[in-house]
Parts: C-alpha cells; sequence; structure tokens
C-alpha cells in the first residue's frame, strides 16, 4: 500500500513538471499582455513535432541528437512565438478587451492543418532518451529513469525562472509589467521588445514542454487542445501571471489525478465510485472549488485595474424610428425565404437563427454585462437536454419541451451565476468553465440518464412541426424574438444598470446599484436565452450528443461574438451568420479548411478590430459624414 | 441639525493603524474639510463612511442610523452621496445617461426590462446637470470627457438621491486652478441652498479655508485639531504637522 | 483585402447559400460525411480506399449505366455538423443516399435522421453495437464488425488461458465501455469465476499512462483486456513496458493489431499481445492480393484498415445500387438486406435481422518483424459467427 501511494506520488510529480512547463509560458505572456492565448497548446504541439523531426534529423540514438533535438524544437517554437506577437497580435493590443483570443483561437486553426500537412496523419512515436530508456528499482516497483529526470526537470526550471525574474533587469521589468502595464510605458521602457521577449519565453517553455514530452507520448493532432486546457487551468489555479502559483497548481492537478487513478473503485454504501473516471474532470472540479475559496488562484493578487486598456465603447444610440421596422422587414425577408429557395438553405438559415440567438445570449453576458463566459455552451447544452429529455422520457409535445430548455439553462445559471459574479476577469471566464466542463462530465457519463456519450437519438419534432418550412418558420419566429428580447433588455434600465456595473462597479455601487445582484440576474437570464436556443438545437438536428455542452461550443459562441463586435448589438447576429457561412463554404470547398478559416478570421481580425458590425458602422458614419 | 455623527471610528491594515479613534460630527448645510498630510488616513476614513471598508471599531450614523456593515449601496439609499478621488463615470455612457442612471436608481425603476431607458428621467437629469453647470455636456460620451468636467459630472451624479450627505474625496484633484474654486464655489453654493451636509478632503489648501465651515486635521491615523479654519490655522500641533512634512501651505 | 472586397466576399457567400446547385445529370451522387480533421489517422487511407473503389467501379462501367461519385464532407467529430452535412448532401447535393461517419455519437445523429427522411445509410466505422440494435433502424445498416463482435472475437483465446484475475482498461466512452460490457459478460459466460480486480477508465486521448500502469500493476492482475487505441494505446506501451507491468502478464487489446495504431509503436510494438487488426502484409487470398496491388500502384503507400473500410463501403453502396436497378430509397434497403458482395476481406453479407454486415476481422497477436510490429498467427474471424442468436437479436431490435 505505501509503496503505491510512493509510486503514484513520483507519478504525480512527474506528471507535474511537464504540466508547470507550459502553463508557466502561458502565465508569464499572460502577466505581461493580458492575452489569452489560446494557441499555448499549438506551440507545445509544434515542440513535439519540430523535436520529433530535429531529433530524427541529428540522430535518434546520440544524446547530442536527442538534447539537441529537444533543445532546438523549444528555440525554434520560441521564435515562432515572437513572431507571432510582431506579426499578429501587435497589431491589435488596442482592440476591445479579448479580441486578442480570436486571433489566437485562428492560429490553433491554422497550425493544426499546418502541422498535419507538414507532418501526417498518423502519430509519431518519439525516440526515448538515450541513457535514460531504462527504469530504477524503488520499494520493488520499477521507476522509469526519465520521469526521475522530469521530476528534476520542473524544480529546476522554477530556479532558472525565480532567478531570472529576481536577479535581472529584464526579469524586473517583467514583474512590473504584471502588476501595473502602463507604469512600464511610463518609465520609458521599449514596450514592444518587451512584449515579443515575453512571448519568446512563454513559447520557448511551451516548446520546451512539449519536446520533453514526446519520450512519453507520440506526437500526434489532438494534443494542442488538450493540453492548452490543461494549461489554462494550472495558470488560473496558481494565480494569473504567478510563476510559483502555476508550480503548486501543477502539482497539486498531477497529484490529485495520480491519486485518483490509484484509488480506482471504491465501494461506498452499495454504491460504485470509479475515480479512475473521474480524471474526466479532476482539474476542472480542483479549479470551481479553488476559485470558489479564492478568487485570484492560490498565489495570485487581484489584478489591478487595467486603465485605458483597449477601446472605449462609445454610447449605445437608442434604435431610430427605421430600426424596429427595419428589424421586422428583415425577419419577413427571411420568412419569406422558404417560397423560392431549396431545402438546404432552410438548414443552414435555421442554424445560423440558432447559433444568432446563442451568440446574442452570450454578448449579453460580455457585452453589456462585461462578464466574459468560456462555458456559456453548459446552458446551451443544458437548455438541449431539458427539451431532448422532456421529449424522449416525459413524452411532453415539443411545444411544452421547448419550454423546459429556457427553464432549464436558466436554473443551471442561476446555479453557476452566483458563484461566477464573485469574481472578474479571466478567473470569472475560467469558472463558467470548469463549470460547463463539469456539467459536461456528468452528462457524460450518466449513461442511464443523458445517454452518455452517444447522446439523445430521435427528438424529431412531430406533428405540425414536422414539415420543414414550419419547423424553419418556428425556429425563425422564436430565435428573433429572443434576439428582440435581450435588445430591449439591453436597452431597458436593467440593461443599463448591467453596463453600469461593468464600467464601474465603484460608481455603481456608490448610487445604490447592487452589483452582484443584476450581475447574477443578467447571468441567468443569457443562460435563459441560451438554453432556449439549445432547445431550438435539439430538435432541428434530430439528435444531441456531449459536444453540444462542450468547449468547442462554448468557443464558437466566442467566435462569433467577437467575429461580429463585442461593442454592438447587431455583432453576433452577423458574426454567427458569418461564421456559419464561413465554415460551411470553406469546409466544402478545401481539405485543409480548418487552416483557411483560420486565415479567414485572422484576415477578418487584422482589418477590422473592431469585429463586422463595428466595421460598419465606421463605414456609415463616415459615408454619413462625406455627405 | 447633526447628520452624521462619527466616533471612535478604528481600522488597522495589518500591522499599520490607519485609523485610529476618529470622531465628529457634521450638521445640514455645512462644508466640513478632512484634511492631513497623505497616509493620515482620509481615504480610509472615507471608505468606511462609505461602506467598502468595515471598521475595526467605532460608530457613525446618519440622522440615527447607523452605516456600519453596510454596503455601499445600501448607504446610498439612506440618502448620502460620494465622488472619487479619481473619478468613478460610465464610460460607454453619455453625461446624462450617467445621471439617468442615478435617478432610476433613486427612483426604484432599474430592474425594468423592457421600456427604454434613454427616455426615463429626462428633466430631472437636465436638472442636476444645470445645477452643477454642464447642461450643455448632456449629450457628449463620458468616455471622451475633459477631467474637470467628470467631476461635475460625479457631483451631479451624487445629487441624485436628494443626499442629505456628500462624501466627496478630493473634489478638486487634477483639475486647473481656475476650475477648482468654480467648483468649489458650486458645491458651497449647493450645500447652502439645499442644505445639504459635505465631508470632503482636499489638498488644495486655498480651496479648503476659502470654502469650509470647518475642518478637521488628520496625523497618521489620529485627529490632531478641529475647528473653524481660522483657528485650525493658528493650531500649532497643525503647523508642525504641516511644516514638520515639508508642506508648503 | 480591403473592407468593400471582404463584404463582397461575405455577400457572396451568403448567396451561395440560396443559390442552388446545378444538378448534375450524369453521376450517381453518394453523400459521404465523416470526421476527417478529428480522427486523421484512420480517416486519410479510409479516403484513399474510398477514391481506389470509385476508380474501379468507374473503370468497370460504373453501375446503372452511369458512374459514381462520391461527395465528402468533414462532419468536425458533431453530431449537429454531421445532420447538417446530411443535409446539404441529400438537398443541395442531390445526393441518391448517405455512407460514412466514424464515431460512435455522429453515426447515431446520422441514423436517426436517415430514419427520419427516410434515406438508406450504410455506417462505415462506427463500432457501437447500439447502431443495429437497441437503435437500429430500416434505414441504417453497418458494415464494420462491432464492438461486440470484436470482443467476442477475442473472448475465446482469451477464456483459453483460464486466467482468473483481470485488469481492464478503456477509455471513457461508449466504444470503451461497451467493450468492456461486453467483455466481462462474453468471459463470464465460458469462465463464471474470473475476478475483475481493476477497472480504469482513462479520458480519451489523455491517458495518465503512469499512474494508469502503476495502478494497475499494483492490483497484480494475470491479464489485461483493453480497449486503447491511438496515443492512448503508444502511452500505455511504452509506460507500461518500461516499468514491467506486462511481464507474466496475458495482454488482449482490441483493434491493437491495425496497421493505423500498430505502426506508429516501431520496434516498441508489444509483443505476444492478442488483438484484432488487420495484417496486410500476410494476407495472401485473391481479392485482397488485387486489392493490395491496385492500392500500392495508386498511392504508392500500404494501405491501413481505414483503406479496407473505405473501399468496402463504397463497394457495398454500388452492389446495392446494382442489386436495387434504382435510386429510390425502399428499394434501395430492400437491396441492402441480404446483399452479398466480394470484399479484400472475402464475402460479406449484410444480415436481414439486424442490417450488420458479416465482415470479419483478422485475430492473431504481435509480434516483430524487420523492426515493425506484425500480426501473427492470425486467422480471419468470420463476423457472422460471432453475433449473438436471432432470438437475442430480435429482442435488442425496435420493430420497424
Amino acid at each position: 500500500m505505501t509503496a503505491n501511494v510512493v509510486i503514484q506520488f513520483l507519478n504525480g510529480l512527474a506528471g507535474a513538471s511537464s504540466l508547470f512547463l507550459v502553463a508557466t509560458g502561458l502565465s508569464i505572456i499572460f502577466g505581461v499582455s493580458r492575452i489569452v492565448n489560446f494557441a499555448h497548446g499549438s506551440l507545445y504541439m509544434l515542440g513535439m513535432y519540430l523535436a520529433w523531426s530535429l531529433i530524427a534529423f541529428f540522430g535518434r540514438g546520440s544524446p547530442f541528437g536527442f538534447w539537441g533535438g529537444v533543445l532546438g524544437a523549444a528555440l525554434a517554437v520560441g521564435v515562432a512565438g515572437a513572431l507571432v506577437e510582431m506579426l499578429v497580435l501587435r497589431r491589435i493590443y488596442r482592440a476591445p478587451e479579448m479580441f486578442q483570443l480570436l486571433a489566437t483561437f485562428a492560429l490553433v486553426l491554422v497550425v493544426k492543418d499546418a502541422a498535419l500537412w507538414l507532418w501526417g496523419a498518423e502519430d509519431l512515436l518519439g525516440p526515448r532518451a538515450p541513457g535514460l530508456r531504462g527504469a530504477v528499482e524503488i520499494l520493488g516497483r520499477r521507476v522509469p529513469e526519465y520521469d526521475l529526470l522530469l521530476i528534476a526537470v520542473g524544480p529546476v526550471v522554477l530556479g532558472l525562472l525565480w532567478l531570472l525574474m529576481n536577479r535581472t533587469r529584464w526579469g524586473t521589468l517583467v514583474r512590473a509589467a504584471t502588476q501595473d502595464r502602463e507604469m512600464v510605458a511610463v518609465l520609458g521602457v521599449d514596450q514592444a521588445k518587451l512584449f515579443t521577449s515575453v512571448f519568446f519565453l512563454g513559447a520557448f517553455l511551451a516548446g520546451l514542454g512539449g519536446a520533453l514530452q514526446l519520450p512519453r507520448e507520440p506526437a500526434n493532432l489532438a494534443v494542442d487542445l488538450s493540453i492548452v486546457a490543461d494549461a489554462f487551468v494550472v495558470v488560473v489555479v496558481g494565480g494569473m501571471g504567478s510563476i510559483g502559483g502555476a508550480f503548486l497548481a501543477a502539482l497539486l492537478i498531477a497529484q490529485a489525478k495520480a491519486m485518483c487513478i490509484a484509488i480506482g473503485d471504491v465501494e461506498l454504501f452499495g454504491t460504485v465510485f470509479s475515480f479512475s473516471k473521474f480524471t474526466l474532470v479532476a482539474e476542472f472540479a480542483i479549479m470551481a472549488a479553488v476559485l470558489v475559496v479564492r478568487p485570484w488562484g492560490l498565489l495570485g493578487r487581484p489584478p489591478a485595474a487595467a486603465r485605458g486598456a483597449g477601446a472605449v465603447e462609445p454610447p449605445l444610440v437608442p434604435p431610430g424610428p427605421l430600426f424596429w421596422p427595419a428589424a421586422m422587414l428583415a425577419v419577413l425577408v427571411l420568412a419569406l425565404v422558404p417560397l423560392g429557395g431549396e431545402g438546404y438553405a432552410l438548414v443552414l438559415l435555421i442554424d445560423i437563427a440558432i447559433f444568432a440567438l446563442f451568440a446574442a445570449s452570450l454578448h449579453f453576458l460580455m457585452g453589456p454585462a462585461g462578464m466574459v463566459s468560456f462555458g456559456h455552451a453548459a446552458y446551451f447544452g443544458l437548455g438541449s437536454y431539458a427539451a431532448g429529455l422532456a421529449f424522449l422520457k416525459l413524452g411532453w409535445p415539443v411545444e411544452a419541451a421547448l419550454l423546459a430548455a429556457p427553464a432549464i439553462g436558466g436554473a443551471g445559471a442561476l446555479l453557476f451565476g452566483w458563484f461566477c459574479v464573485r469574481l472578474s476577469g479571466v478567473y470569472l471566464a475560467m469558472l463558467t468553465l470548469a463549470f460547463a466542463q463539469i456539467v459536461w462530465s456528468v452528462v457524460f457519463q450518466w449513461d442511464a440518464f443523458t445517454g452518455g456519450s452517444n447522446g439523445l437519438v430521435g427528438l424529431w419534432p412531430q406533428g405540425w412541426l414536422k414539415d420543414r418550412t414550419t419547423l424553419y418558420l418556428a425556429v425563425l419566429l422564436v430565435s428573433a424574438l429572443g434576439i428582440f428580447a435581450l435588445w430591449r433588455m439591453v436597452h431597458a434600465p436593467f440593461g443599463y444598470a448591467l453596463r453600469a456595473a461593468r464600467d464601474s462597479a465603484l460608481r455603481a455601487d456608490a448610487i445604490g446599484i447592487d452589483v452582484r445582484r443584476f450581475q447574477w440576474i443578467g447571468f441567468a437570464l443569457a443562460g435563459t436565452f441560451a438554453g432556449l436556443a439549445g432547445g431550438l438545437f435539439a430538435f432541428s438536428k434530430g439528435s444531441i450528443s456531449p459536444e453540444t455542452l462542450g468547449v468547442a461550443r462554448s468557443v464558437d459562441g466566442l467566435v462569433m461574438v467577437l467575429l461580429g463586435g463585442v461593442q454592438t448589438l447587431t455583432g453576433p447576429v452577423l458574426g454567427a451568420t458569418a461564421f456559419t457561412l464561413l465554415q460551411d463554404e470553406i469546409a466544402r470547398a478545401t481539405t485543409y479548411w480548418r487552416a483557411v478559416l483560420g486565415l479567414a478570421i485572422l484576415a477578418i481580425v487584422l482589418v477590422f478590430p473592431m469585429g463586422i458590425a463595428g466595421a460598419l458602422r465606421i463605414l456609415v458614419a463616415r459615408a454619413g459624414a462625406g455627405r | 441639525m447633526t447628520v452624521l455623527e462619527v466616533s471612535g471610528l478604528s481600522k488597522a491594515f495589518g500591522g499599520v493603524q490607519a485609523v485610529r479613534g476618529l470622531g465628529f460630527t457634521l450638521a445640514a448645510g455645512e462644508l466640513l474639510a478632512m484634511i492631513g498630510p497623505n497616509g493620515a488616513g482620509k481615504s480610509t476614513c472615507f471608505n468606511m463612511l462609505n461602506g467598502q471598508l468595515r471598521p475595526d471599531a467605532g460608530s457613525a450614523t446618519l440622522a440615527g442610523t447607523s452605516l456600519i456593515g453596510l454596503a455601499p449601496h445600501a448607504i446610498w439609499r439612506l440618502g448620502v452621496g460620494r465622488t472619487f478621488q479619481i473619478t468613478a463615470t460610465f464610460r460607454s455612457m453619455s453625461v446624462r445617461e450617467n445621471v439617468q442612471m442615478a435617478l432610476l436608481s433613486f427612483h426604484g425603476g432599474l430592474m425594468r426590462f423592457w421600456t427604454p431607458a434613454a427616455a426615463r428621467h429626462r428633466d430631472e437629469a437636465a436638472d442636476l446637470l444645470a445645477r452643477v453647470g454642464i447642461a450643455e455636456l448632456a449629450d457628449r460620451a463620458c468616455g471622451i470627457l475633459a477631467y474637470g468636467d467628470l467631476k461635475r459630472v460625479e457631483l451631479a451624479v451624487a445629487l441624485a438621491n436628494r443626499p442629505r450627505l456628500l462624501l466627496m474625496d478630493e473634489p478638486t484633484a487634477g483639475m486647473a486652478p481656475g476650475e477648482r474654486a468654480a467648483l468649489m464655489e458650486t458645491i458651497a453654493g449647493l450645500a447652502k441652498r439645499e442644505n445639504i451636509a459635505v465631508l470632503f478632503t482636499e489638498h488644495d489648501m486655498d480651496a479648503v479655508f476659502a470654502h469650509a465651515d470647518r475642518l478637521i486635521v488628520l496625523n497618521r491615523g489620529a485627529l490632531i485639531a478641529a475647528g473653524s479654519p481660522a483657528e485650525v490655522r493658528a493650531d500649532a500641533r497643525v503647523r508642525e504637522v504641516y511644516l514638520g512634512a515639508g508642506g508648503a501651505h | 483585402m480591403d473592407r468593400r472586397k471582404f463584404l463582397a466576399l461575405v455577400a457572396g457567400a451568403a448567396l451561395a447559400g440560396w443559390v442552388p446547385a446545378a444538378t448534375a445529370q450524369e453521376p450517381i451522387k453518394i453523400g459521404e460525411m465523416n470526421s476527417y480533421k478529428v480522427f486523421a489517422a484512420f480517416l486519410e487511407p479510409y479516403k484513399k480506399g474510398m477514391d481506389l473503389a470509385v476508380d474501379e467501379i468507374n473503370a468497370a462501367g460504373g453501375v446503372l449505366g452511369r458512374k459514381i461519385e462520391i461527395v465528402s464532407r468533414d462532419d468536425n467529430g458533431q453530431p449537429g455538423d454531421a445532420v447538417r452535412v446530411a443535409e446539404e448532401l441529400l438537398t443541395r447535393e442531390k445526393a441518391a443516399f448517405l455512407i460514412g461517419t466514424f464515431p460512435s455519437n455522429v453515426g447515431l445523429a446520422v441514423a436517426s435522421f436517415a430514419k427520419e427522411r427516410k434515406v438508406l445509410f450504410i455506417a462505415a466505422e462506427p463500432l457501437t453495437d447500439k447502431i443495429v440494435w437497441d437503435q437500429g433502424n430500416r434505414y441504417t445498416f453497418r458494415l464494420r464488425a462491432s464492438t461486440y463482435m470484436q470482443t467476442a472475437m477475442l473472448v475465446p483465446e482469451a477464456a483459453k488461458l483460464r486466467k482468473k484475475r483481470w485488469a481492464i482498461v478503456y477509455p471513457n466512452y461508449e466504444y470503451g465501455q461497451s467493450a468492456t460490457a461486453a467483455f466481462k459478460q462474453l468471459i463470464k459466460e465460458r469462465q463464471p469465476d474470473v475476478e475483475f480486480v481493476i477497472e480504469q477508465a482513462t479520458p480519451l486521448g489523455r491517458i495518465d499512462a503512469g499512474p494508469v500502469a502503476d495502478a494497475i500493476a499494483a492490483a497484480k492482475p494475470d491479464a489485461i483486456f483493453s480497449s486503447l487505441f491511438g496515443p492512448d494505446l503508444a502511452r500505455f506501451v511504452r509506460e507500461g513496458t518500461t516499468r514491467g507491468i506486462f511481464k507474466g502478464v496475458e495482454v488482449f487489446n482490441l483493434l491493437g493489431g491495425e496497421p493505423e495504431y500498430l505502426d506508429p509503436l516501431l520496434d516498441e510494438a508489444p509483443v505476444g499481445w492478442y488483438v484484432t487488426g488487420y495484417p496486410w502484409q500476410d494476407i495472401r487470398t485473391p481479392e485482397h492480393a488485387k486489392f493490395l496491388a491496385a492500392y500500392r500502384a495508386k498511392f504508392r503507400d500500404y494501405p491501413r484498415l481505414g483503406s479496407i473500410v473505405g473501399y468496402s463501403t463504397v463497394l457495398s453502396a454500388a452492389a446495392a445500387i446494382r442489386k436495387a436497378g434504382s435510386l429510390d430509397s425502399e428499394k434501395l434497403v430492400e437491396a441492402m438486406k441480404g446483399l452479398t458482395h466480394s470484399t479484400p476481406f472475402g464475402e460479406i453479407t449484410y444480415r436481414r435481422q439486424d442490417h450488420q454486415s458479416t465482415m470479419g476481422a483478422y485475430v492473431g497477436k504481435v509480434g516483430l518483424r524487420d523492426g515493425k510490429g506484425v500480426m501473427v498467427d492470425w486467422s480471419y474471424a468470420d463476423g457472422g459467427r460471432f453475433l449473438p442468436s436471432d432470438a437475442d437479436v430480435a429482442k435488442m431490435r425496435p420493430a420497424e
């Protein structure tokens, strides 16, 4: 028994090291640039592939070949990170908050396809480290020598980073910038150089983490997304910008997972609890627990309010006399499509209508309420499962089942929102992600109730909604009404109060607005409308599975909102339309559709840093001024 | 009539006693200046009266109601308006909307989800803006306003709940000298006309001595002097603190 | 790109959604969807296999006097997207029917869609038992030997060893769960005294191989049943081997002999493991030899199992059209029932009772040859012999 615990503890230490390397790079980048770098996992993946190629090039058997390859790969990835900062991110620092995230999301798509093109689809097993191929006997069990090396690497890198941060002028600047970005600018430091070098270091660490993982895991195309989620969790649990915190968090999470696996199945009160299944969400459960107790992570500090960062949102223009008639006309025109269009146009429009409502509900949260959510799909998914289960298990008619969707979506948001509104910024976003992942894992594993990974099948509406044209009209109407209601709320005193709380919680509080209460209600309302969209989704697709509430759906929502422009009300509708059409068109036209989609998004990001709707508005304003 | 009564107010951060045993009273229509060198505990005191900090000990009552333990939004409901050292306004709203927000809150109209907010309390907002002298800025966005004007926006917002007490943390900080005098005059006029008690801190001693009815002087968290401007000016300890601290005044 | 051009692009893209594609009169279009980017390692060879079959069929004059054309779409591994592209294939591309899909949830979603739209769907790869049993329907047929069948193929060997203490490790989703359930049920039938000493459910693609290997070793099993594949399998093999946990322990790994998952292991292929798979190097049947030669000539690469699946799916589709003599859905469905045709694995039949094809799999052990993993001592297990009784099937399958 003791031997088992010790061995698993060593496993946890080895796992923590590689987690720490990738997470600390992310943490340093965020600390200085405030950029949520989705592409960090892609840098890690690049590290793996480059190391594989370089080691093959230098010679697989020799120590020089191996270590030279690892170091070369890390350096190359560092350079790639610096280039990304110089060529892409530097151009959009002044864009609204979180917009940079869109660019890094585009990079994920591009890097993935580039790796597929360069290295092929097959997994590439890396070489073992020369001289460390074997195992050492500890307590009668064999511990891989390479694991022992990894156990040492974590603390060594931590120590080197500490020296770098505390004993060099560069490190002092980085720490200063992490605490107060504007201060560093005032002190006359070349910010561009500082940012580039920080990206180099962060990317280098990601690349090193990937390269060092190669003897333990084949290079494969799925690793980018699985590692970036872990890295974010570690960074947030540790406290963003805190290197020591990242180390502590990596240790905590890796140990917790190793122990879950060691415990295995336990019988309690006649039910078998499978701790190994818990590894599916262990890190997210830990993150949720930590954030509820410590809102800025284990060693994090409350972030200094970013003054003047990003573009100030212009005042909301009350809808002119023509706005509502124009919107109604647009809906009416869309309602006439079935008369002239072919079947697929309706299918696509159903998707667009549903995603527009979903994106509008997320925008309500992100824009006016100022709460970025990385887990909004949880409420979309809860809505779709509520509708699906009411339809399948309770035998409710579609109309009634559809009412269950916003109710359950809203109830979920009410529950989780209570915790989330106690945080702010990226911490809030990550807590929404944690809750979404927890909901996802419950849905994913609860076979008897939710159908597990297969989901619910056979949700085809019967009766008058069976006909696709009718279904389309119903979806269009419900989505339009939902979006209309959200817009009304933004223009109503409640929406103003949300914006007030976002602009200045201090001032809002000082004029009698109970900020948390308003944010909580806002969160629940956003969840309600997301749930409604989810209900429509279930009946338009005929089946749903856990992906409905997965991270990818949440990210899609974010992309739609940011693409459309977070500072305008029509943004999410345009974003949902553009994203759905782009994806549909590009996926049909090319094998490397991800890369093309990524490049298209990157182009939009660089040309229209205010999003599509923002660009349109500027265009209209210019045309007006020219007249 | 006494509006605010403070006694024994104390707050420590770690080992540092930021405010110790502070006590004073403030009457309706009175302008009370709280002065003292940096770190004297002025902001801490303000934040305790406003509900952002909870004092370790002491009491503060507004017309008989205790403020201790109340959240800022609850204190506002009792009739306390507040302006900040660094202005806090809603940057994405126009000047009028900033005031409308305060009015909506005062009239209990924030939990409305359907009727447009822009049409509500426009006249009252215009009236408030006129009272602080920025009626013509109503449609400007707060995000692009000059600093001095923002200070007046804050004042208008603070007046929206028809306050009995105004807490103003350095109302003229960051303003040009000419603007300062004008703003202080506006504040003094409002206090007298509408019988509002005003507690303010200020670094600009000209403003303090020209407009305050009474002064209290803090040093290292403790009250060292109180009285009329003339009395305080003559107080030996105050002179020592300011001159000892190398103050210019 | 300036803004105006971009707007034109967006508008163009929007318009394209409405303009009906010209319906080509000539080739018969078959709609195909798969998770090409999510499961690239399996599906690239799969696509090649399809291409080869299309070439051969068209070179031989096509079917019903018309050439066939496969219109492929990426479903992103998401059931929602799959249903959308299925709609697109049917309505815009005017595809006669649907084939393809990889993960179980996508397969089930498209199967349900096929039933709703009353259109034939030949599921190529989804292994879930439910697609032909619990949630089977009139319009859905499945080519690949299911999780249950492949597990059943391994169980006789497993039972022969009379090992008592079994450890189980599986990817935590439908495929791994049903493989585990099927294994436990089937081995208990043959060997009632078995004991399952540990079960490890690992997140798909994210196995913590070291801790899992040590936990299994701590349970001191005599044998291990695993349904890991892909990077999970590679990590488990390497970490387990280094830790010496496989010494004196028999290991059974579903799908472990498929080149997609065996080849990346190079010289670290786990010699002696019992696996199902595809020993392409050594199959000497004329059907396979012909396929192998054609495949190598066309692609200058060897086939993987995915190639067989893609190739055979298209053969099934063509055979169904030929037999139906029409593109009418109901006639195609009737034609699929009991349809028999030749594949590189030999003759297969789509069973009337549950629409499952009898395509089998190769069962054998892993060996090493020239520094690469291969299957040795293998034999072909005909799928038809590893299915539950007709009575049991009838009980599971909903009435039409």
